[in-house]
C-alpha cells in the first residue's frame, strides 16, 4: 500500500529523515515510535504530502507521490496535532467545507452521521471556538476520515484527550480496521500503541532502527524493545 | 475541478467574513478614516482639490486592501488549516484562485461603500459614464489583487508578515497604482481626452493578463511547506 | 510537476582556495580601472555644453548596464533554481541581486548628480531614472525576503518565485512610467528625449566601451568573490554544527 523507498528529508541544512525504507500493506495499523527529533513527525508530513521528499520514492497505492499527487491526496486521512478546523463555523459547516474540498457528493447523510459517531449530535450548529479540545478532536478525527480514506495518517493523536475521546479515537481506528484500511500512527504513548497497533516502527536519528510485528497488545515486549533501541540515547523519553 | 475547489473556497472565506465581519468592517473604517485624514490635509472647499480624487480614490483601494490580503493567508495557520488545504486533493492553483476571489470581493464591497463616501463628503460632482468607471476600477483592483493575494501567500511564510508585504507589495504593483490613477483622473477631471483613458486601461488589462498568468502558475512553488 | 533532486553543496571539501581565474580576473579588472580612470579623465575630451559634469557619464551608463545584467542574472537563475532545486543557483542569485542593489544605488546617486547641471533640477520623473528607483525597491524587497527567518531552502524557493514575478513586472513598469511621463499621451515605441546617445566624440566612446567592460568584469569578480563568502559561511556553519554534536555529548 505505501512502498518508500530511501526517502531523504533535509530541512535546511539539517538532514532530518536520512534514507528510510519502509513497506506497509494494506490493512495494518502501524505505530511510529521513537525519541524527539528523531524525524517521526516528518515521515508522516512526507507521506501526507506535507513535505516534499528531498529525494527518494514514494509510491502510495501504487501512484508515484511525485506524478500523481491529486490522486494519492484523495485516498489519504490526515489528523495531526492541530485540529485543522475553521474555528467560527460549525462541525457541520466545517465538515460540508471539506466534502466539498474533497469534491463529494451527497453528503448531508454521512456528515450527520460522522457527527453522531463522535458523539456531538448535539452541538451540530455550535461554533467549534467555544468546544473543549476532546471536543474539537472528535470533530477532527470526523474530518479526516469524511473522504473514507484508504489510509488514514495520524500524529499524536493521544495527546491532550480525555479518556472519553480517546475511546471514541480507537473505536474510530478499529472500525476502519475491519475495512481494511491502513494506519499509521505516530505517538509517544505506549499504552495506545500496544492497544491498536499491529506492528510497530521505532525511528531514531533519521533512520528506521526497529520494525517489528506486534500480537496480542504486549506492551511489554514494546517497551523492552524500545529501550534496547533507544538506549545510551540521551534524547530518549 | 479547479473552480469546484476553488469556489469552495473563496465561499469559506466569504461567510467566515460573513459570520466575523472581522476584515471587511475594519477595511471600511479604515477607508473612512482615510478620508477624513485627507479631508484635513487637503481643503475639501477648495475647488482644485477635486483634482486630487482620483489618487485618493486607489489610496483607499490600496490601503484598505492591503489590510483584508495580511489576513487572508495568516488567518489560514490557525489550527493549521492551511495543511488540511495542502493535504486535500485541491489544485495548488485552485487554492490561489479562491483566495483570489474572496479578497476581490471583500475589496470590491469596500469600494461599493466608500467611494460614494468619498464623492459626497468632497462633494464631488460624477459626470464621467458610469459604466467605463466601474470598468477601470474593476481592471485595477483585479490587477492588484491577483499580485496581492499571491504575495500575501508568500509574506505568510514570515513571521513579521504585516510588515513584508506592503514593501514587497507596491513595488510590483506600481504599473497598476500609475495606470489606474491616470485612467480614473482622466474619466473623472478631464473627459474630453478619453481617448488616452482606454488606452492606460490597456496597459492595466496587459499587466493584470501578465500578472495573474504568473501567479497563477508560480503559486504552486510559494504553497510548498 | 518539478524533480525532487538532492541538493547538494560541497561542504566537505570545506572552503576552497581562490582558484587561479578569479585572481587573473581581478587583476584585470583593476587595471581597466584605472585605465578607465585615465580614460574618462585625460583621454577623453570635456563635454561643451555639460562641462566635466558629463564625466559621471562613465559610471552612470556602466553602473546602469550592470544592475540590468544583475537582475536579469536574478531571473534566469531563479528560473534554474526551481526547476533543479540546486543551491548553488540560489547562492548566485543572491549575490547577484545584491550587487544589482548596490549598482542601481550608484546610478541612483549619479544620475542625481549629473540632473542636477543638466536639467538644473535634482530629480526629474523621467522614465528611466522612475524605473530604476522601483527597480531599486523592487529588489531590495527581493533582498529582504532572502533575509526571511527560515530554513535555506525555504528562503530560497521564494526569493526565486520573487524574482521571476519581479523582472517580469519591470517593463511594465518601464512602459507605465514612459507613458505617464509623457502627459497621458501614450507613445508605444519611438524614442523620446535622450539624455545619453546620440553625437558622441569618438573617445567618448572608446571610454564609455572600456568602461562597460571594466564594470562587467568587476560584475562577474563580485559575483565570484560574494558566492565564495557565501560557500565559507555554509561551510564553517556546517563544521560549527559538527562540533556542536561533539560537545554536547
Amino acid at each position: 500500500m505505501i512502498k518508500i523507498d530511501n526517502l531523504i528529508k533535509r530541512v535546511g541544512d539539517k538532514v532530518i529523515l536520512k534514507g528510510v525504507s519502509l513497506n506497509i500493506t494494506k490493512g495494518e495499523t502501524v505505530g511510529i515510535l521513537g525519541p524527539n527529533g528523531a524525524g517521526k513527525s516528518t515521515l508522516l508530513k512526507v507521506i501526507a504530502t506535507l513535505l516534499k521528499p528531498t529525494s527518494g520514492e514514494v509510491t502510495i497505492d501504487g501512484l508515484d507521490l511525485k506524478k500523481d499527487p491529486i490522486k494519492i491526496k484523495s485516498k489519504l486521512g490526515y489528523l495531526p496535532h492541530a485540529s485543522l478546523l475553521y474555528d467560527h463555523f460549525t462541525p457541520y459547516e466545517n465538515l460540508k467545507f471539506f466534502s466539498k474540498v474533497y469534491y463529494l457528493d451527497n453528503v448531508e447523510e454521512r456528515i450527520h452521521k460522522l457527527i453522531d459517531d463522535v458523539g456531538l449530535r448535539l452541538f451540530t450548529h455550535e461554533p467549534v471556538k467555544s468546544f473543549s479540545r476532546g471536543m474539537v478532536q472528535r470533530i477532527a478525527i470526523a474530518r479526516s476520515i469524511i473522504h473514507d480514506p484508504e489510509i488514514l495518517l495520524l500524529d499524536e493523536p493521544h495527546t491532550g484527550l480525555d479518556q472519553q475521546a480517546i475511546g471514541i479515537l480507537n473505536n474510530v481506528v478499529a472500525k476502519l480496521q475491519e475495512r481494511d484500511v491502513t494506519t499509521l500512527i505516530v505517538t509517544h504513548d505506549f499504552l495506545q500503541a500496544a492497544k491498536v497497533c499491529d506492528r510497530i516502527v521505532i525511528v531514531r536519528n533519521g533512520r528506521i532502527a526497529d520494525d517489528f510485528l506486534l500480537e496480542g497488545q504486549d506492551i511489554n515486549l514494546l517497551q523492552k524493545r524500545y529501550q534496547s533501541v533507544v538506549e545510551g540515547d540521551s534524547n530518549a523519553i | 475541478m479547479l473552480f469546484k475547489g476553488a469556489m469552495a473556497l473563496a465561499w469559506k472565506d466569504l461567510y467566515t467574513e460573513w459570520k466575523t465581519k472581522q476584515t471587511i468592517s475594519t477595511m471600511l473604517i479604515f477607508a473612512g478614516l482615510v478620508v477624513i485624514v485627507f479631508s484635513f490635509a487637503f481643503d475639501p472647499m477648495n475647488t482644485t482639490v477635486k483634482a486630487i480624487i482620483p489618487g485618493l480614490i486607489w489610496v483607499i483601494i490600496v490601503f484598505a486592501g492591503l489590510l483584508g490580503l495580511n489576513r487572508s493567508f495568516t488567518s489560514e495557520g490557525k489550527n493549521d488549516t492551511i495543511h488540511a488545504l495542502i493535504v486535500a486533493p485541491l489544485d495548488p492553483s485552485s487554492i490561489y484562485l479562491g483566495k483570489f476571489i474572496s479578497n476581490l470581493v471583500m475589496i470590491l464591497i469596500v469600494e461599493i461603500i466608500s467611494i460614494p463616501f468619498l464623492f459626497i463628503l468632497f462633494d464631488f460632482k460624477f459626470h464621467a459614464n458610469l459604466l467605463y468607471f466601474i470598468l477601470t476600477i474593476f481592471i485595477g483592483t483585479f490587477g492588484f489583487v491577483s499580485a496581492g493575494t499571491f504575495l500575501a501567500a508568500l509574506s505568510s511564510n514570515s513571521r513579521s508578515s504585516e510588515m513584508l508585504l506592503p514593501i514587497i507589495l507596491f513595488p510590483i504593483s506600481t504599473p497598476i497604482l500609475i495606470g489606474a490613477v491616470q485612467a480614473t483622473k482622466i474619466q473623472l477631471i478631464s473627459p474630453d481626452k478619453f481617448a488616452s483613458a482606454i488606452s492606460w486601461m490597456q496597459l492595466i488589462t496587459a499587466y493584470d493578463l501578465i500578472i495573474f498568468v504568473a501567479c497563477f502558475i508560480l503559486y504552486e512553488y510559494v504553497q510548498e511547506v | 510537476m518539478k524533480k525532487y533532486q538532492d541538493i547538494e553543496l560541497d561542504y566537505a571539501k570545506g572552503v576552497q582556495p581562490v582558484s587561479t581565474i578569479h585572481k587573473l580576473l581581478t587583476y584585470t579588472t583593476a587595471i581597466l580601472f584605472i585605465v578607465l580612470v585615465y580614460m574618462a579623465f585625460i583621454y577623453s575630451p570635456v563635454e561643451k555644453t555639460m562641462g566635466p559634469v558629463q564625466k559621471i557619464f562613465y559610471a552612470h551608463v556602466p553602473s546602469a548596464w550592470i544592475a540590468g545584467v544583475a537582475f536579469l542574472g536574478v531571473f534566469i537563475l531563479s528560473i534554474a533554481f526551481l526547476i533543479t532545486r540546486k543551491r548553488i543557483y540560489d547562492l548566485y542569485a543572491g549575490i547577484s541581486a545584491e550587487i544589482g542593489v548596490v549598482f542601481t544605488t550608484i546610478v541612483l546617486t549619479t544620475g542625481p548628480i549629473w540632473g542636477r547641471s543638466s536639467w538644473n533640477s535634482w530629480w526629474s520623473w523621467e522614465p528611466r531614472l522612475t524605473t530604476t528607483l522601483i527597480l531599486w525597491f523592487i529588489y531590495l524587497a527581493y533582498v529582504m525576503i532572502r533575509h526571511m527567518d527560515s530554513p535555506w531552502d525555504k528562503r530560497a524557493r521564494l526569493a526565486a518565485v520573487f524574482g521571476i514575478i519581479g523582472f517580469l513586472d519591470v517593463p511594465i513598469v518601464f512602459f507605465a512610467i514612459r507613458w505617464w511621463n509623457t502627459k497621458m499621451h501614450p507613445i508605444v515605441f519611438g524614442e523620446g528625449k535622450d539624455q545619453s546617445g546620440g553625437g558622441l566624440e569618438p573617445e567618448m566612446l572608446a571610454t564609455l566601451f572600456v568602461g562597460l567592460g571594466a564594470f562587467t568584469l568587476l560584475y562577474i569578480v563580485l559575483l565570484q568573490k560574494g558566492v565564495m563568502i557565501e560557500k565559507a559561511k555554509i561551510a564553517v556553519q556546517a563544521y560549527k554544527e559538527k562540533l556542536q554534536d561533539k560537545l554536547v555529548r
